[in-house]
């Protein structure tokens, strides 16, 4: 049988979402953040919210994530993406408004912005991209960094009395009063894909019923920042960021 | 009192800001207190505009929330603004730099206090440099405008929506804690009401609201652009379009200047001042006259450079160790001396005070003909 004779609607199996456009990714080979394109994509196409999504992308790896999917895009500056989707959403109530950061975006300097989004119960979606690790800039300690975590800015190891603990941005949401769901996941196999799908989903549908702020953390991988090849990144994400980031939700109200 | 009715009403600058937005069909505040201008959002609060006009009103939790809140509301095509004073402004500017990078609407009012650091409460105009020549990163520009009276605080939300929107450069209303607490008599503007959604979409096809994607490309605000050569196009542009405003935009007025051989050159509250001193050297028989300039920016360039030669001595009299002056001297090119009064760190002049410093720039005048930096 030729290649020519399998290509065939009728034995399609997979298919990229609509709203992904052709522009080649700049993210390396093995990062979480494609993934999440994807799925983010494919849930707006399925939700058929294309022309009433405003979405919020931040300073960091994913600061051109609106050159891949083909909605509306707000390029905020670092760390003030939820400040900037607060307004955006109390301005267009019924659009659905979400937010994609990474830890250093929304765990270090937007801290502020991030916390109080979440508990003045602004009804947005924010995705976490938590790699542990400025992948930007070239690899540097961020606020998730784990202890004894090399980076380019703690070379031998993150160290408390030097460089203080990882911060649990997730856990202080899932505290706090305005956040209807919390929850953290991965995109390193096909159940935790699914998983992840479903939950930013869940996300999105909770800012069009207004029913408070949803944060959806991605346990992610940065092989560059790391220095590692894909599989010994998703390798050492499931070794050493899963115990100390468990999956699973933390809160979640609207169920 | 029936608000609705066009009459004439006792408010604070910082009332009428308020007011004036309501009235002008703004749809959104977003703002942090600080003095001397925390009335703006009491005065909002006390009127909910979100129950009549829909307006949308926020206490963001840092200046720096508030202007990447009003950048939010820009890159959507809603008029928004926020209102803050000196240190707050200062925080502002990363996000201001922003939004003048992706060429957004949006109205910053500035009510000035005496400065540096957390300086005083008390009036200031030493904020002229942050709102004409910024402390964001880049080169733009914003339109400045500097109203003198609580009316013209009220009026410059109007003059601030129409240009803002019509260059797509956020507006600063620069004024002063005088301006901001005083009390004077307001005529309010009549209820606009706020545009809709196919209004907006219609006006700003440029915004990211998603209406309408099906039969466009997406939009996108963003003011990153790894490509030098596409980076300094983008500039290009924008100085090609802030030489447009230069050219369009310029606003001034005069007093008493008509056959004036000396002149004041002073804006906002200090323009105030400026006039009572004109009135007391026009009694002791001395031909003074002011010039106001309305607009920090574009500033009044030509029409100080042309008519510098008609004056013996210039005194810039403002709230300020010297801002103002700077931009007068370039103006007039050394075409005759230029010479400043400023009280500072809370401190307003009295027209008095105005008077002796303009005589003593009368005498420095006849015997200078070094540049003004030679003490
Ligand atoms: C005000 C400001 N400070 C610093 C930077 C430099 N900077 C760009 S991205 C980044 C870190 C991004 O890390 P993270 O949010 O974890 O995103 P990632 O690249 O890992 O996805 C920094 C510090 C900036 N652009 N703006
Ligand atoms: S540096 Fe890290 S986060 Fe950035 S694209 Fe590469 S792998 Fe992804
Ligand atoms: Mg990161």
């Amino acid at each position: 049988m030729e290649l020519q004779d399998i290509i065939k609607p009728e034995n399609k199996v997979y298919g990229k979402p609509s709203l992904m456009n052709e522009t080649p990714m700049h993210y390396c080979p093995g990062c979480s953040h494609g993934l999440v394109h994807k799925l983010v994509a494919e849930i707006i196409e399925e939700m058929g919210m294309e022309e009433d999504t405003i979405a919020i992308c931040p300073v960091g790896c994913a600061v051109f994530a609106y050159r891949y999917v083909d909605v509306d895009w707000i390029e905020a500056s670092h760390g003030r993406a939820p400040a900037c989707a607060s307004s955006v959403k109390r301005l267009w109530p019924k659009k659905l408004v979400f937010t994609y950061q990474g830890d250093g975006d929304m765990a270090c300097i937007g801290t502020a912005e991030a916390i109080h989004a979440m508990n003045r119960g602004e009804n947005i979606a924010m995705i976490f991209i938590n790699n542990a690790i400025y992948g930007m800039t070239g690899g540097q300690m961020a606020p998730t960094t784990l202890m004894g975590m090399k980076t380019a800015t703690c070379p031998y190891g993150r160290q408390a009395d030097l460089h203080g603990y990882p911060l649990h941005i997730t856990d202080i949401a899932a505290t706090l009063e305005g956040t209807c769901y919390v929850t953290r996941q991965a995109v390193n196999t096909v159940p935790n894909i699914r998983k992840a799908k479903k939950a930013i989903r869940q996300a999105f549908e909770n800012s069009l019923k207004g029913k408070g702020c949803s944060l959806v953390e991605i346990v992610s991988t940065c092989a560059s920042g790391w220095k590692k090849t894909p599989q010994q990144a998703n390798e050492w994400m499931e070794e050493n960021m899963f115990p100390y980031y468990p999956l699973g939700d933390l809160k979640n109200t609207v169920e | 009192m029936d608000e609705k009715k066009n009459d004439y009403v006792l408010l604070k600058g910082n009332e009428a800001i308020a007011k004036a937005a309501i009235r002008y069909g703004y749809d959104g505040f977003f703002g942090y207190p600080i003095t001397p201008q925390s009335e703006v959002l009491e005065t909002l609060a006390v009127d909910k505009p979100w129950e009549t006009t829909g307006m949308v009103v926020l206490q963001a939790e840092s200046e720096l929330a508030s202007i990447n809140m009003l950048y939010g509301a820009g890159c959507t095509g809603k008029l928004a603004f926020t209102s803050s004073s000196s240190p707050g402004i200062a925080l502002m500017q990363e996000g201001i730099s922003y939004m003048a990078a992706c060429e957004l609407p949006g109205v910053i009012v500035s009510v000035g206090r005496g400065g540096p650091g957390l300086g005083t409460i008390q009036p200031g105009q030493a904020d002229y440099n942050q709102a004409v020549y910024g402390g964001g990163n880049g080169d733009y520009n914003l339109i400045v405008l500097a109203p003198n009276s609580v009316q013209e605080m009220c009026d410059c939300m109007g003059k601030a929506k129409e240009l803002t929107f019509k260059w797509r450069v956020p507006v600063v209303v620069l004024s002063d804690g005088v301006i901001g607490q005083m009390m004077e008599k307001v005529l309010l503007p009549e209820y606009t009401p706020r545009r809709t959604d196919e209004e907006i979409h219609q006006q700003c096809p440029w915004a990211t609201n998603g209406i309408g994607l099906k039969n466009r490309h997406y939009n996108v605000h963003s003011s990153l652009e790894f490509d030098p050569l596409v980076m300094e196009e983008r500039n290009h542009k924008m100085t090609e379009k802030y030489a447009r405003i230069e050219a369009e935009e310029v606003d001034y007025e005069y007093y008493m200047a008509d056959d004036a051989e000396w002149l004041i050159v002073a804006y906002g509250i200090s323009s105030r001042v400026g006039m009572k001193a004109v009135d007391i050297l026009r009694k002791k028989g001395i031909n003074a006259g002011m010039f106001r300039p309305k607009t920090l920016w574009p500033f009044p360039n030509r029409v100080l450079f042309d008519t510098a030669s008609k004056y013996k001595g210039i005194l810039c009299v403002e709230q300020s160790e010297g801002q103002l002056v700077k931009d007068v001297r370039i103006a007039v090119e050394g075409q005759t001396y230029v010479s400043h009064y400023g009280r500072s760190g809370g401190m307003i002049a009295s027209p008095v005070e105005v008077y002796h410093a303009f005589k003593k720039m009368m005498e420095e005048s006849v015997n200078s003909k070094k540049g003004y930096w030679i003490k």
